[in-house]
């Protein structure tokens, strides 16, 4: 079986328990708000600068909310082993990895698209012109957060204090999808939008070093 | 313990004493050339002299830094103790010299150009290198078993390593798109304050070599204090 | 695991001395897998779980693993399993046809104290999801049949939550049986059911063994699962302390490893 193939299946799985309980993407999505309104106590939103502030505390945001959300991904395959029953499946090891990384994907960005309208209201930030361009840079820095978080938070799984290491963990590592992400953030919503190419191909290099990284070594976390 | 040293033991303490003491005078003279074979420098005056540690601490760092990387990837895939423990000396002393550069960077600015900390690329950069090292360190401790400790340390601190060209860059550019007043860097280097920079460096590259060394030995006498007891529990002694 | 990183194992190979215990050995003739544990030793930390262990096990056999608690049979079973890999020593295992590790893994089955089941999903949905997993050809008729088979059709709609320990075990059996196994492992299958469900395992574990399937299982003291068994090997500290062989008397390693406990 294909290793597409099986990490689809595993995607499926991660999709429809989300489904059913709808508890990772919920919990996620009201703390991310909270953020952003405690964000906005610390500086006006209503000023003409609020386009240079405001894209820098949604990335924060996100980081915040994803480094809470991404642990639980394989905490809950403790649950009855069932990490075991998929490391025994005929299957390339990084599958397991890939679909769990997809899924957690998956939900930071559709916390992402609910989040935005919000956000843009909160902000007044003008966003039809740069909508497709906004997505791209959206999609590009979650997937560079989603393989790094999940990639540590098979590592953190095994350690102590587990939810205290995985943001130690996380941070330093993505802080430059961090930098790029706002700063790409920061053109497209400046009075003359414009989709900054460096920081894009650096959003697409670093996603591409990282998914590497993580076909290469992903199938040591899970060894006993 | 004493009674049961053997002539091995004895002639390899007897070596490490002869290296630490090379070394240490390497560094006493390496002091000596800093204060009085380094020309004053114009601007600066006497403070400049701890560029002399400061450079050579972060060159030896990333020395360090390449060493652990290397390591950690032959653990991975050889599985075999030493490169834990190359790994973890490489990374600790990496550590001090990034945390040596950090505070005498400070010390050095703050006389010259009035701030302690600049927040220029370069300094960030490396702060942001340190904290990644820190962490490194950090995982291992809180790693309890041995086996999963040095494999999944070694999977961060090849991430680490992979992540290092990525943070030098976007703050870099991130700088260059925001830029601050410029803070002067002292392009010029005179011949001999470039030879005791090189004295200096090889001082501290010794230093690196003499401490990575004990404490490998160190890693690998726990290691043995382990299997020792580990056999008394098989004969059931 | 071997095949599916030949790039890895060559760059290894060439730049640092690797050496992977898991060998694939030309296909034999009958149809339950074979097994080989030479010299297999597995450390934690400073714990020895397994030293030295060496063991055969022919096709088709029913090896009872017995011996005290931490003597090494869950270990001895995950290893067999590809999911622990041993500190030191080789396994070897072998069945018919052109295979590798993950065919080996297609036609392996566990059954431990974990479930392995998902309990936010509903039993059929279990199933479904093993199957495409494990590519089975005709998945969905293949589940029905399995769930059929475990008496939990009625209850194919329901979420595993909702089960109970006795069901949990039968949906288990049925994702390992689902696959037509080659080889089964169980780790204490026995524990939580009652008697007239450990009889309905042993009876089921006997028709697999009919079926040539080769049947590795740790178990404790004395109940109806041990049926169909054909041999007993005792472990003790992590090493084959009794094995009765091919056809010596099991019972007696049995009963003596029940007068220990």
């Amino acid at each position: 079986m294909s290793l597409g193939r099986a990490a689809s299946l595993i995607l499926a799985k991660e999709l429809r328990i989300e489904l059913r309980s709808r508890e990772l993407v919920s919990t996620t999505l009201v703390f991310v708000l909270l953020v952003l309104v405690l964000f906005s106590f610390t500086f006006d939103p209503t000023t003409a600068e609020s386009h240079r502030f405001g894209p820098g505390l949604l990335w924060l945001g996100i980081l915040f909310a994803g480094s809470l959300m991404l642990q639980p991904s394989f905490v809950r395959e403790k649950v009855n082993d069932t990490l075991s029953a998929l490391r025994m499946a005929p299957i390339d090891p990084f599958a397991v990895l890939l679909g769990k990384l997809a899924a957690n994907a998956l939900f930071l960005f559709l916390v992402e698209l609910i989040l935005l309208p919000i956000f843009v209201a909160l902000y007044n930030l003008p966003i039809l012109p740069i909508l497709a361009r906004l997505l791209l840079v959206l999609s590009l820095g979650t997937i560079g957060l989603a393989t790094t978080g999940t990639v540590f938070s098979a590592i953190a799984a095994h350690a102590r204090l587990r939810e205290l290491l995985l943001p130690l963990l996380l941070f330093p590592v993505v802080a430059p999808l961090l930098i790029a992400s706002t700063e790409a953030t920061v053109s497209l919503f400046s009075p003359q939008p414009q989709l900054d190419p460096v920081w894009l191909v650096f959003l697409v290099a670093f996603d591409a070093v990282f998914l590497t990284a993580a076909w290469v070594f992903g199938e040591y976390l899970f060894e006993e | 313990m004493a009674a049961n040293e053997t002539s091995a033991d004895r002639s390899s303490r007897g070596r490490s004493t002869f290296w630490t003491l090379i070394v240490a005078a390497w560094i006493a003279l390496a002091g000596y050339a800093v204060l009085y074979v380094a020309p004053m420098e114009k601007t600066m005056g006497i403070i400049q002299r701890i560029f002399y540690f400061h450079v050579p601490s972060f060159w030896t760092a990333f020395i360090a830094i390449g060493v652990t990387t290397y390591s950690c990837i032959a653990y991975i895939a050889t599985r075999s103790p030493k490169w834990d423990w190359l790994s973890v000396s490489s990374g600790e002393v990496g550590v001090l010299f990034l945390t040596i550069g950090l505070i005498t960077g400070p010390i050095w600015a703050k006389p010259v150009w009035g701030v302690w900390w600049a927040w220029d690329a370069r300094t960030t950069s490396t702060f942001f290198l340190w904290a990644m090292y820190v962490t490194y360190l950090l995982l291992r401790t809180l790693l309890d078993e041995p086996g999963w400790r040095a494999l999944l340390s070694a999977v961060f601190g090849v991430f680490a390593c992979l992540v290092a060209p990525f943070v030098y860059f976007s703050i870099w550019w991130f700088r260059t798109q925001h830029p601050q007043p410029v803070i002067g860097d002292g392009g010029y280097l005179d011949p001999t304050m470039g030879k005791v920079l090189l004295f200096c460096w090889g001082a501290t590259l010794a230093l690196y070599v003499l401490v990575v060394r004990e404490r490998y030995q160190l890693e690998e006498l726990r290691a043995e204090v382990d299997g020792l007891r580990m056999e008394a529990e098989r004969r059931g002694l | 695991m071997l095949a599916s990183v030949p790039a890895r194992r060559r760059f290894s190979a060439i730049f640092f001395a690797a050496d992977l215990p898991y060998v694939v050995k030309p296909p034999s003739i009958s149809s339950g897998f074979s097994i080989q544990f030479e010299g297999i030793e597995k450390r934690y930390g400073m714990r020895l779980a397994l030293r030295g262990l060496s063991l055969r096990v022919a096709p088709g056999e029913f090896v009872a693993l017995v011996g005290a608690n931490g003597s090494g049979k869950t270990t001895l079973l995950r290893i067999a399993a590809q999911l622990i890999r041993p500190s030191a020593g080789t396994i070897r295992v072998s069945g018919k046809g052109d295979e590798n590790p993950l065919a080996i893994r297609a036609r392996t089955g566990m059954i431990a104290h974990a479930s392995f089941l998902y309990e936010e999903l509903t039993a059929e949905e279990n199933l479904h999801f093993f199957a495409r997993l494990y590519d089975l050809p005709q998945a969905p008729e293949a589940c029905e049949a399995a769930l059929e088979r475990v008496a939990l059709d009625a209850r194919a709609r329901d979420l595993v939550r909702t089960f109970s320990r006795g069901m949990r075990q039968r949906l288990s059996l049925a994702r390992a049986m689902m696959i037509a196994p080659r080889l089964l492992l169980l780790d204490e299958p026995a524990t939580g059911l009652d008697p007239e469900g450990q009889s309905w395992l042993g009876g089921e574990l006997a028709k697999m063994h009919g079926d040539g399937c080769t049947i590795l299982m740790s178990t404790h003291g004395r109940n109806e699962v041990q049926s169909a068994v054909t041999r007993a090997v005792r472990l003790q500290a992590g090493a084959v302390a009794e094995d009765s062989g091919e056809r010596g008397d099991f019972r007696a390693v049995l009963a003596g490893s029940v007068a220990e406990n």
